[in-house]
């Protein structure tokens, strides 16, 4: 396993104004080389403006089987949106 | 570019039957699977070889085309050449990355292609002697990879979905590219016309090839269907395939290597077809399992590749790992 | 009259395109996929850079020679590339060197060619300095890597330095026709690029724990058309369909 070279998510930014986005992987030994690595492979038509690598055993992710309990909750809660508010046409845009 | 009917994955899966039930029902609804979600095993397993084969398929397919960078004959069509041959790298790059979602490495991957265990698309055992075949490779073998491409943007594994979207993005400009190449030859003078027309009749049914056995004869096409990894049969491909590009030799002024090949308007519901002749599948088999004028070749400048590197990657972890201690270091001053 | 600077500018782009032939050499065969990708990007700017050259070179001669000819349709002796660029790839450790040699030469060769009297040099050099400013970290990195890696890595690394250093004097030497475009400040001076180039070569050095080393000998010729014998296979693969295939598109 140490044998291998690691694993890093590539975020790029695809112009300024505009937040950083996952886009792929690659491999590369270090942060430098990531970078490079990234640049060489994942922007060689213009795609961004700035990058981020993030070694992928850096990322934790939720657990799919949690889905449910993590994010159902959040869907009926229609008051967290402006439409359940009845405001009278006369008000105006609000 | 890419890619034949998968060979060799069984779907085979011991899950039970409301577990696979449920997992079908949020295929149905047309719910891409992500890398952690539950799935059958035989899925993933389908899923890791032929993603695998797939990313082979581009790495090993830098070779042919590769063969004429450093000789391609004029510094426009080099660098579009270069660029096409990077492009296939990416590609592999991003399929493998694709890969890694579902628990292999790509060391692990590169192990297998380079053992011979991991198969990669036949038609890059065909040699490319002449530059014609740039041309032809672009047009007919690209073009062939994009028919099998484009169904799989809409595949239900949201990671190879993903990469294949790159994938075809990038991709447009290859056909393009190859297919210019033969238009300048089929305007220019008559050793050029000959050197594509010999090209063609070369590729032509290697590249029909590609699209896979018949749909009679592919026992694994139906699950793949069914978990929608794959959306067309192979000879709904390889058909649409035909369609297509004959025009394109007429256009050219080529003629296609198959005397039975003809209109038949009463074929594709009524739209109109072209019917041709027998593909000889004993030639297929015989490539896929290793037969081939160039297998040998391919494996062994792959591996040259992989064990001349090995210095390289061991310096650049050795490195690393000096970087991280000094770095260690620093902090504890 | 425009003879100085056509030759000169011969000069440059065959660097360039000699060059980018070598590194092209590694597509598909690179020590990691990554480097597959790294590799060509680096080619491609060798060669667009030379084909700009070589097409303003043709324009200037006026006799109707275009990027191809120039680039396919001399004989070897005729080609004033320096011996550097032609040397064989031999392991990563060469070429990574040999890159940041090049670029470490020629991104203060470019900046200086920002204030050209001639705007289509002044155009030339805002592309490439971006682009062999990119060589330098990318090849210096490697070099670092290479460098202070392992035991292996380190004896190849000192290798390609002892093999590629005699050929370093000759990108600072001028010729009369480089002297000439200097002259009149179309190019700049080649022997200004000595300060730069031993700062950022010595910069890499230092953190690869390599050493420069003295050279008694410097090997020269290239811009005269002396080459090795490496060159003239170079050429039969680059002019192979030209010559094999004359007058013909393609």
């Amino acid at each position: 396993m140490s044998n291998e070279t690691p694993l890093w998510e590539v975020f790029i930014r695809p112009r300024n104004g505009l937040s950083h986005k996952h886009c792929g992987s690659l491999h590369a030994a270090d942060e430098v080389l990531a970078l490079q690595a990234a640049r060489d492979t994942y922007t060689r038509r213009g795609e961004g403006v700035s990058i981020w690598v993030v070694p992928s055993k850096a990322i934790f992710a939720s657990d799919p089987d949690q889905a449910a309990e993590n994010f159902e909750p959040g869907v009926d809660k229609v008051y967290r949106h402006p439409t359940f508010y009845d405001i009278p046409e006369e008000v105006g845009h609000m | 570019m890419y890619s034949q009917g998968l060979i060799g994955a069984d779907g085979k899966t011991e899950e039970t039957e409301e577990f696979l039930a449920k997992f079908q029902a949020r295929i149905d609804r047309e719910e891409k699977i992500e890398p952690n979600d539950a799935m059958p095993e035989g899925y993933r397993k389908t899923l890791v070889r032929q993603i695998g084969q797939h990313a082979h398929s581009e790495i090993v397919g830098m070779l042919p085309e590769g063969n004429w960078i450093t000789r391609a004959p004029s510094l426009r069509r080099k660098a579009a050449l270069l660029a096409k041959v990077q492009d296939e790298g990416g590609h592999g790059l991003y399929l493998y990355s694709a890969a890694e979602t579902l628990g292999v490495t790509r060391e692990q991957m590169t192990e297998e292609l380079l053992s011979g265990k991991a198969k990669y698309s036949s038609i890059f055992n065909y040699p490319t002697p002449t530059w014609a075949d740039i041309g032809t490779i672009g047009w007919l073998v690209d073009g062939a990879a994009i028919m099998n491409q484009i169904p799989l943007c809409r595949c239900s594994y949201g990671p190879y979905a993903r990469a294949m979207i790159r994938v075809c993005k990038e991709e447009s400009f290859h056909q393009r590219q190859g297919y210019e190449i033969l238009i300048s030859l089929c305007n220019g003078t008559e050793e050029q016309k000959q050197m594509a027309q010999d090209s063609l009749n070369r590729w032509w049914w290697p590249s029909l090839m590609m699209f896979g056995p018949h749909d009679a004869e592919s026992s694994h096409s139906e699950q793949s269907m069914k978990w929608k990894i794959k959306r067309f049969s192979n000879d709904e491909l390889r058909q649409k395939f035909i369609d297509a590009t004959v025009p394109q030799a007429e256009y050219l002024g080529l003629t296609v290597p198959d005397p039975e090949l003809k209109w038949n308007p009463e074929k594709n519901g009524g739209k109109g077809g072209y019917d041709h002749g027998p593909l000889d599948w004993d030639e297929f088999w015989r490539v896929v399992k290793g037969g081939g004028r160039m297998n040998v070749d391919r494996i062994k400048a792959r591996k040259k590749a992989w064990d001349d590197g090995a210095w390289v990657r061991e310096a650049a972890l050795a490195h690393a790992e000096k970087r991280a201690t000094r770095r260690t270091q620093q902090a504890a001053e | 009259m425009s003879a100085p600077l056509f030759n000169a500018l011969l000069e440059l782009a065959d660097d360039h395109l000699i060059l980018g032939h070598r590194v092209s050499e590694w597509c598909g065969h690179a020590p990691l996929l990554e480097e597959d990708l790294a590799m060509p990007n680096m080619a491609l700017d060798m060669i667009g850079a030379a084909r700009s050259l070589y097409t303003y070179a043709g324009e200037l001669e006026g006799e109707g020679r275009d990027e191809d000819q120039l680039a396919y349709l001399r004989y070897d002796r005729d080609y004033k590339n320096c011996l550097l660029v032609e040397r064989p790839n031999e392991d990563f450790a060469h070429t990574m060197l040999k890159q940041l040699y090049f670029a470490a030469f020629m991104h203060p060769y470019w900046e200086a060619a920002l204030h050209s009297s001639d705007e289509t040099v002044r155009g030339i050099a805002g592309k490439s300095v971006k682009e062999v400013a990119y060589h330098i970290r990318h090849a210096g990195e490697w070099v670092v890597r290479l460098g202070d890696g392992t035991e292996e890595s380190a004896q190849r690394m000192q290798a390609a330095v002892e093999a590629l250093h005699p050929y370093v004097e000759e990108q600072f030497h001028m010729s009369s026709d480089a002297q000439a475009a200097a002259d009149t400040d179309a190019l700049p001076d080649r022997e200004a690029m000595r300060t730069q180039w031993t700062n950022t070569v010595s910069n890499v050095f230092d953190q690869a724990k390599l050493t420069m080393p003295e050279v008694e000998y410097p090997q020269l010729g290239g811009r005269t058309g002396h080459h090795g014998e490496e060159m003239g296979h170079l050429l039969s693969d680059l002019q192979y369909m030209q010559r094999a295939y004359p007058n013909m598109s393609w």
